[in-house]
């Protein structure tokens, strides 16, 4: 090599270092440039992501708040239930803790270890359940044993109790697991998989308040999914409890004077709109649908003719029969047909046009004014008022009284019933309304249909002359702590504004129902308290030759509407019993029954001593006052 | 036995860069281990040794004249191959990857040896016939036989991540030497088809996935795809200043691949920020432009070929991990010099520095 090219080749390398080092500084500032993507553009992902990886929410599920009567007395409470749990990442021995647990609870090795492999697949420090609801004698067995079964985890967990058994379950309603779907639903923003909401009844309508807010541990885990430490904690917060406006003694006799009858019936507060009962019989366990329904359980209540599953209060909607009376009674009233003293002549049916319609009695009423009417539910007046007045006339005034639209009670479903107009037939048939068919409707036939709450509505109205209230359920919303958060006024829906001579004249034929001889609600009658009422019997299906056919389904249903006292009401009552045949014998008893419990509550009535706490008053077919001694409260107040 | 001319000449500056990177690597490394079960010896303090060993290796190497290097280079290169064959049959044998080599008392990687005999056999055979005007495919054809046979060996063992690097020292030579515009031109025409062939013939299906899930990591997000998502996550959530020392959740929950070796920078991005990235990240640019200073001030083409070379090898290394660190390249499995715990890479860097130093010193011996 010469000087030269060695000179020539040193610049030419030297400059090619220059190069490279600008490429190596190029580079650095790229790998600079991500960096400073990553770590200052989008940290705020990364962080969150980070986060995530290691922290995780135990939820902790709050206590729902109870249920109480007006009395404050405990119709719906929680109690403890305990399962038995493993925490996968502090299990030593698998086989041998399975194996253990068999043992000590006396259970399926096989079902235990199923149920292990379905919760492997979830993190390490997540309990798996592999038995619940286990009792107390268990527990300490799993207790004393704990230190050799390393992993094991007793959870307590609060489920409903229901201290009073199928009462009123309609009404409570149900609770069951959230669904997928309402696990993403926003009503249940907040609430974690795997928890309990209300299906039905008041559970579900106030579920807000009930559920109470979840609690949650925030614990770290690592990369393998195990619980290192409890970053933070909130306890879960107690539900608010709800004061019902329900009174548990009357909705306990009302439902024991159901039996196994099937029907509905609700008890309102004349001048509140308060339900002091709510009945749909026969129950259901609502503790079933929250622990393990099996299917020979499901398919019982399914198959049950009576229906047990079906809210009937609510949902059930009868042909209102003779208690519609009342209604077109009113409407003639304010049209100015009749007067108290208006006569027609029943000879047992009543002919129009071609068609012949019968009243209930063949033999006929002879002369009857509207007291009479209403006493013996004579069905040619109505007839003859239902002819004069026309569909939409009726229709009207019965709208007035809060008929054809739902109420507004406040649980889910309710049903609206149906008030036929000439428009309404029309739209639903395209068919002209015959005005033949108007007389049918004047008796509660026809197309009309009333729900119970409807039928305790309009007896309500008519004692209250004219008010009508919503009918609430519930009267306070109370804190954990003890404090009313918010009570409930009565609310006034609208006012019927008819005269008030209507209703008395009206109420007048009621108190005639149940206190006249003749009259068809006798068995309604109370000795220390004037009650007024009116009987109905609505046809399931059409007689044929005056005469039932088939079983219990083909059973006219039975109905009661009454109020009392007559002269300054308090409480009205309306009773459907499903193909009780009829409303004077299988309806008024329980409206008795119910109305003789409310007036024994205020203290009018003095109550029966009984022999045992509890022992309900059905189980004999006598009064237990009678029993021990204590002159027959009725025959002692009878003179008043 | 050294003149002290060469003691006046070290450079101190490189020597004190290397053990400040090196220091912070400890200290990191203490961190990314925190986590472990307890050993005997604390993986910082298996490191301290580690580099303590470096450098009394590095200063061996610093003490015989560099130019002797190109002499037995050639016997380097052979015996290096025989090593890589030998660990190959053992590994047939043993029916699974081989890449360590054991000798009794010390157990090392012969591919690891063969980013040094590469740059020392490149050096060599480029001083003694320098190229007139630019390389030809012609003249191209010795080195890459040379580079062949060892990167297809340790491709076989298998180790892409070495493999590559070796190739990638050896091309950064070539270009440093200087190639004709034709001759590159010709070369990249040929490797699509062989990008292509070796894609379906040579590569390892788990070789494949990686490449894959580099592409998207999203793909598998709890399986190979989780090492690039979880590193990215540590590094992005480190933000400017870093979660502190200790502090990275990332790591002290152990969401990191092997994050005390081939992530370590990844814990380091997690719990010292921007700021101790960019840091880390200046003082390698100055240790790989201190190198590159180096070969412009030697006076001989073998000694700037063979500082050049260890350079390219220190570069490529801190490029490959940091971009693999923060989702640039696919995982390759490559320790950051000096950074990353582990004694093989230690001493393959500092043997490298060693000669970085001994050409430094001996610059004006000519």
């Amino acid at each position: 090599m010469t000087e030269q090219a060695v000179v020539r080749d040193s610049r030419d390398s030297s400059q090619r270092i220059r190069g490279l080092m600008i490429a190596v500084t190029a580079i650095v500032f790229i790998l600079l440039m991500r960096l400073w993507y990553l770590q200052i553009v989008k940290t705020e992902d990364f962080r969150n992501m980070s986060e995530s990886n290691r922290l995780r929410l135990v939820p902790v599920a709050s206590s729902r708040g109870t249920i109480l009567d007006r009395n404050g007395v405990v119709l719906v409470d929680n109690s403890p239930s305990y399962s038995v749990a493993v925490i996968p990442q502090e299990v030593a021995d698998k086989d041998a803790l399975i194996s253990g647990l068999a043992r000590l609870l006396q259970a399926d090795p096989a079902e235990l270890a199923d149920k292990w492999e379905k919760g492997r697949k979830r993190s390490k420090y997540q309990p798996i359940i592999l038995a619940s609801g286990i009792t107390r004698d268990q527990l300490e067995i799993l207790e004393e044993n704990r230190l050799s079964l390393p992993g094991l985890d007793l959870q307590m967990h609060p489920i409903r109790e229901y201290p009073h058994g199928l009462l009123a379950s309609h009404l409570f309603g149900h609770l069951g697991e959230m669904t997928e779907q309402e696990i993403g639903n926003v009503r249940y923003k907040g609430y974690n998989p795997g928890d309990y909401v209300g299906k039905s009844g008041i559970e579900r309508n106030w579920e807000k308040d009930l559920h109470g807010v979840d609690g949650g541990r925030q614990i770290e885990v690592d990369a393998m999914g195990r619980f290192l430490r409890t970053v933070s904690e909130s306890s879960p917060t107690t539900g608010n409890s709800l004061m019902l406006t329900i009174d548990l003694e009357i909705q306990k006799q009302a439902e024991a004077a159901f039996g196994k009858q099937a029907g509905a019936a609700v008890a309102l507060d004349v001048n509140s709109g308060e339900v002091l009962a709510f009945v749909s019989n026969p129950g259901f366990d609502p503790a079933l649908f929250a622990g393990k329904l099996t299917s020979r359980q499901w398919n019982e209540y399914l198959e049950d003719i009576r229906h047990p599953l079906e809210n009937k209060a609510l949902k059930g909607q009868y042909p209102p029969g003779s208690t519609f009376k009342i209604v077109t009674a009113l409407a003639a009233l304010e049209e100015g047909l009749i007067t108290e003293n208006t006569t027609f002549n029943c000879s047992g049916s009543y002919k129009y046009g071609n068609r012949s319609f019968g009243c209930w009695n063949k033999r006929g009423h002879g002369a009857v004014n509207l007291k009479k009417a209403f006493r013996e539910s004579c069905d040619v007046y109505f007839y003859k008022l239902g002819e004069q007045l026309g569909v939409d006339r009726i229709a009207a005034y019965a709208r007035r009284l809060g008929i054809g639209a739902p109420l507004g009670i406040g649980l889910e479903n309710e049903k609206p019933g149906l008030m036929p107009t000439s428009a309404w037939k029309e739209k639903r048939f395209g068919k002209k309304w015959v005005k033949g068919e108007t007389l049918p409707v004047a008796i509660g036939q026809g197309y009309v249909l009333m729900t119970p709450i409807q039928l305790a509505e309009m007896t309500a109205v008519v004692a209250n002359e004219g008010t009508i209230y919503r009918p609430h359920l519930v009267k306070r919303v109370i804190s954990p702590e003890g404090k009313t958060l918010r009570e409930f006024a009565p609310e006034i829906v609208s006012r019927a504004g008819l005269h008030s001579e209507s209703y008395r004249l009206v109420k007048k034929g009621l108190f005639a129902v149940v206190n006249e001889p003749g009259g068809t609600g006798g068995m309604a009658r109370l000795y220390e308290v004037k009650v007024a009422g009116k009987t109905g019997t609505s046809q399931v299906v059409k007689l044929r030759n005056g005469k039932n056919v088939g079983g219990y389904q083909y059973r006219d249903h039975a109905l009661f509407v009454a109020f009392a006292p007559y002269e300054k009401p308090e409480i009205a009552v309306a009773v459907v019993v499903e193909h009780g045949a009829h409303g004077g014998s299988a309806a008024a008893p329980i409206a008795g029954r119910i109305l003789k419990t409310y007036f024994q509550g205020k203290g009018v009535i003095k109550k029966p001593v009984p022999r045992k706490a509890d022992t309900p008053a059905e189980a004999g077919g006598e009064e237990p006052g009678a029993e021990t001694g204590t002159p027959n409260v009725e025959e002692q107040q009878a003179n008043d | 036995m050294i003149d002290r001319r060469l003691f006046t000449n070290f450079d101190w500056a490189l020597l004190a860069l290397v053990l400040v990177i090196a220091g912070i690597g400890v200290v990191n490394i203490a961190s990314a281990t925190a986590s472990y079960n307890m050993v005997d010896t604390p993986y910082s303090l298996r490191q301290g040794y580690w580099i303590l060993i470096g450098i009394f290796i590095m200063l061996m190497v610093c003490s015989i004249d560099y130019h002797l290097f190109g002499d037995v280079s050639y016997w380097f290169y052979g015996s290096a191959v025989f090593l890589l064959l030998v660990v190959l049959a053992i590994g047939k044998s043993s029916m699974g990857a081989q890449r360590w080599l054991h000798l009794g008392f010390i157990s090392f990687q012969p591919s690891e040896l063969m980013k040094i005999v590469i740059v020392m056999v490149y050096a060599r055979y480029f001083s003694a016939s320098p190229p007139v005007d630019g390389l030809s495919l012609k003249d191209l054809f010795y080195p890459f036989l040379m580079l062949g046979a060892p990167a297809l060996l340790i491709m076989k063992q298998p180790d892409l991540g070495t493999a590559i690097l070796v190739v990638l020292i050896a091309f950064s030579m070539i270009l440093f030497v200087g190639i004709r515009i034709k001759t590159l031109a010709s070369l990249v025409t040929a490797a699509i088809p062989a990008v292509f062939l070796g894609w379906h013939f040579y590569l390892r299906d788990y070789q494949k996935e990686r490449i894959l899930n580099f592409l998207s990591p999203e793909r598998d997000p709890l399986g190979s795809g989780y090492h690039i998502i979880q590193s990215k996550i540590a590094v992005g959530s480190g933000g400017f200043l870093g979660k502190g020392f200790l502090q990275g959740t990332q790591t002290q929950l152990r969401f990191l691949p092997e994050q005390h070796t081939d992530f370590a920078f990844s814990v380091f991005s997690e719990e010292w920020g921007f700021v101790g990235c960019f840091t880390v990240l200046a003082l390698y640019l100055a240790l790989v432009l201190w190198g590159l200073a180096i070969a412009r001030r030697c006076n001989d083409t073998f000694g700037s070929l063979m500082a050049v070379g260890v350079t390219a090898m220190l570069f490529w290394h801190i490029t490959i991990n940091i971009g693999m660190v923060i989702g640039l390249f696919p995982v390759v499995g490559v320790p950051l010099p000096l950074f990353s715990y582990g004694g093989t890479s230690m001493i393959t860097s500092m043997i490298g520095l060693g000669i970085l130093l001994n050409i430094r010193m001996r610059r004006f011996m000519f």
